[in-house]
């Protein structure tokens, strides 16, 4: 079987789309790369969907903890610190539990079990959590002056939060945020790992490259290649990241914006 | 464990209790507990030593060193720590055996890679075939903990690269200006004034290496998170005197417990260093704390 | 420095070869230790169970020191092969695929039935959901049966998804099963027909131990011929199992 046709059967494999039947015996390298490269389709989807609407998530909760308001800054900071407290491990146990436990309750939940949807919730609220802690940090070393420049203009409210306080809290914490996201897309890994189960053998690249393992009783092929794509990826969110870091400090001059770069703000 | 436990049908409940929890396996796993913590006090440390390393190496001016740091901090952050942990300790493991082996046994004729066999001769053996049980379990120990440092080590690497950089340009031309060496430079301005700026960064490493320890049960360590998954689990009364239905959320809620404790003590000892790091420095920490003392 | 390396190295060496004289080299047996009544952790936190029993007669019987060794079972091939430990004594069926990678000695325990169980007996095990441990050759099977597989890492997990409406059954190993559904109080109860899959459970050497392979081959045969293995399998396994 040619390369080519090995990548027609199993490049969406991870969807349920191509050869219902992994291959089992005879392991070429090519389906080695094609399979585990199908599975990353899933730790994309999990990665991108869960930082995007988590971003807004963790805006509202950074603002909440921030807030001069005892019942809304004490919530917020208590969904923080569990989330950021506790391993990814347990979070998933408790979550796959949690949806277990109320599909026998109401129908309406079935989709919860599944990792597409239960396993997402659970990365979700997680990189809320992380993500809102570093917005958080931003938002208390906002210069004064950028504030006390927004209350000149007589700005209150919420054009001054859109126009003045948001963009500079995100200026601030795009290095750090920019690390969020790379740890998010490793914690992907973990979703069929130890939380929720493969159906149809439809995993992530971690799956994948796990049944060969199994199955060739070598894992130094597989794990690299795993290895490979996710160094791939990560270069991909670094170069993205560093695009909108461009182009939220566009309005600096050229050696401030140096110097924006090099602030160690690796807080994760 | 206590003298009431001969006959566990017949106990009331609370005496059952206390006598399931005092198991033998129970006291495996309040072990296990030890044994994280022993392995986070270890890491720390050595991870800590790796990144100033990287660090150093990475921004060396001799080029070649500059890109070998610079592709260990690359290369290692950008894979998940579990597919690293899933290959490496057997590779590191035989890499070890095969160093002693080439050292130990020159003489030896077979080759060492029979088909997918990886044999060395026994005197190179790690640890020795005829060792007893703990030193099995210390060389595991010690795997898992250079493993651990290396991943970490990359990150860490990573936070001190940043702050050595962060340190304020001024600061150097003073002790330039003193007529300082570069070493000199280095060891007496650059390295004490760096740690504020690496702090929050390591602190937060801190953070998700406590998170990270449910891995070891990758590297053969028999972590918290085996343990409860192995207790909690379903028991038959055929195989054990203590049978008890699906419990594994109770356990789990006890390692959440932990683990959010231990984030919490964490959390203030850090806050107490970053406070004494910050004293006398030129950052806006140091100057809150300067008007505080005035006021 | 240089120096003190070479005289730790030297030390090392010595202290090796003393050792290595003085004993006879200890077999290292590794097992999963979460597969009742195979191999399970007992109360007292030991490996216990039908293969402890049977490994510690077995190096009885060929004169060998031995102790027990826990690995995970995703990488318990690898590290037999790397030499962390001499044998696998897991549970696990001999098939060509893992034949090709180790050696087995002659089968302990006959060729196993893999079963189904399901928590009420309408279920359709060629079309429903099955569930079974992530990367065994019964999730290989479910998957070519053409019902849905639902794949989960423990076999622990396998059943409690029965029990929590997530699989329709469940399909392992029948002696794996048999105690949960004896002890489920009628919750639970086999299904469909009993497949056998594998060629019975033998004991997992790397390719290259020859010696040791023999000496394992031969007390499992006076095993076999005295009939102290038929009753080890009664013990564990109830008097209705297959016996030699």
């Amino acid at each position: 079987m040619s390369c080519l046709q090995t990548i027609q059967d199993y490049g969406l494999r991870s969807i349920g789309i191509g050869e219902r039947l992994l291959p089992r015996s005879d392991f070429t390298l090519c389906e080695q790369v094609t399979l585990i490269g199908s599975g990353m389709i899933w730790n994309v989807y999990f990665g991108v969907v869960a930082l995007i609407s988590g971003f807004f998530l963790a805006t509202a909760l950074a603002v909440a903890k921030a807030s001069p308001r005892k019942g809304l800054r004490k919530p917020a900071e208590w969904f923080i610190f569990i989330f950021r407290g506790s391993p990814l491990f347990i979070q998933f146990f408790f979550g796959y539990f949690l949806f277990l436990s109320l599909k026998s309750q109401y129908p309406m939940f079935d989709a919860f079990t599944s990792a597409w949807l239960g396993a997402l919730i659970v990365l979700y609220l997680n990189t809320a959590a992380y993500s809102a802690e570093i917005f958080y940090g931003a938002l208390l070393s906002i210069p004064k002056g950028d504030t006390e420049a927004a209350d000149a203009y007589g700005m209150t409210g919420w054009p001054r939060f859109k126009r003045v306080i948001w963009p500079t809290m995100l200026r601030l914490a795009w290095p750090a945020y920019t690390n969020e996201a790379i740890f998010l897309f490793h914690a992907t890994a973990l979703v069929f790992f130890s939380g929720f189960p493969a159906w149809q053998q439809k995993g992530d690249a971690l799956y994948y490259a796990s049944y060969f393992a199994d199955k060739t009783f070598n894992p130094f092929v597989p794990y690299p290649i795993l290895a490979g794509y996710f160094i791939l990826l990560t270069l991909c969110v670094v170069g993205v990241f560093g695009a909108v870091n461009a182009r939220l400090n566009r309005h600096l001059p050229q050696e401030a914006r140096r110097k924006m770069r090099l602030r160690p703000n690796l807080i994760r | 464990m206590f003298s009431f436990c001969t006959d566990p049908d017949t106990l009331d409940q609370a005496r059952w209790l206390a006598c399931y929890l005092t198991t033998g396996v129970h006291l495996s796993f309040y072990m296990s507990f030890l044994k994280v913590l022993g392995l986070l006090a270890v890491t720390a440390p050595v991870a800590l030593g790796f990144g100033f390393a990287g660090a150093m190496v990475a921004r060396s001016h001799i080029a070649p060193l500059s890109w070998i740091g610079k592709a260990y901090i690359a290369i290692v952050r950008g894979v998940p720590d579990i597919a690293f942990f899933l290959f490496f300790v057997i590779a590191l493991d035989q890499a070890f055996e095969y160093l002693r082996h080439k050292a130990l046994c020159p003489d030896w004729d077979e080759p060492i890679r029979q088909g997918r066999d990886f044999v060395v001769c026994q005197a190179a053996k790690l640890p020795l075939g005829n060792a007893p049980q703990w030193v099995h379990e210390t060389y595991g120990f010690s795997l898992a903990v250079i493993t651990f440092s290396i991943v970490f080590g990359a990150f860490a690497a990573n936070v001190i690269f940043g702050a050595m950089r962060a340190v304020p340009r001024a600061q150097l031309e003073t002790a330039e200006a003193y007529g300082m060496t570069r070493r000199q430079t280095f060891w007496r301005v650059l390295v004490p004034q760096m740690w504020v700026f690496a702090l929050p960064g390591l602190s937060n490493l801190w953070m998700v290496l406590i998170k990270a320890t449910p891995l070891l049960f990758l590297l053969g360590v028999e972590d918290i998170v085996y343990w409860a998954r192995e207790l909690g689990g379903t028991k038959t009364p055929r195989f054990t005197d203590y049978p008890h239905g699906d419990w594994r959320m109770w356990y789990f809620l006890g390692l959440l417990v932990f683990y959010l404790a231990f984030t919490r003590v964490s959390e203030i000892a850090l806050d107490r260093i970053m406070g004494r790091l910050t004293l006398g420095q030129a950052t806006a920490g140091g100057e809150a704390q300067r008007k505080g003392a005035v006021a | 420095m240089k120096k003190t390396i070479l005289t730790t190295t030297a030390l090392a060496l010595s202290a090796g070869m003393v050792f290595a004289a003085a004993h006879e080299k200890t077999i290292r047996m590794g097992t999963e230790g979460a597969y009742p009544p195979y191999n399970f952790i007992n109360d007292a936190g030991e490996v216990d169970g039908f293969e402890r029993e049977l490994g510690d007669e077995l190096c009885l019987r060929a004169e060998l020191t031995c102790e027990w060794v826990k690995n995970d079972w995703d990488s318990i091939i690898p590290n037999l092969v790397s030499s962390n430990y001499d044998t696998i004594m897991a549970g696990m069926s001999i098939t060509d695929e893992r034949d090709e990678v180790i050696d087995f000695t002659q089968d302990y325990f006959p060729p196993t039935a893999s079963a189904y169980v399901a928590a009420s007996d309408a279920v359709d095990v060629t079309s429903g959901v099955i569930a079974a441990q992530t990367a065994t050759i019964q999730a290989g099977y479910v998957a070519e049966s053409g019902a849905t597989l639902v794949e989960f890492a423990t076999p622990e997990e396998t059943v409690a998804a029965v029990r929590n409406g997530e699989a329709d059954a469940v399909f392992a190993d029948k002696d794996y099963l048999a105690p949960l559904v004896e002890d489920s109080a009628g919750e639970l109860m086999f299904v469909g027909e009993e497949v056998a899959l594998g060629g019975g459970i033998g004991m997992g050497l790397r390719e290259s131990d020859t010696d040791l392979k023999e000496k394992f081959d031969a007390a499992i045969t006076s095993m076999k011929e005295d009939g102290t293995l038929n009753a080890m399998l009664k013990k564990w396994f109830g008097e209705e199992t297959a016996t030699y």
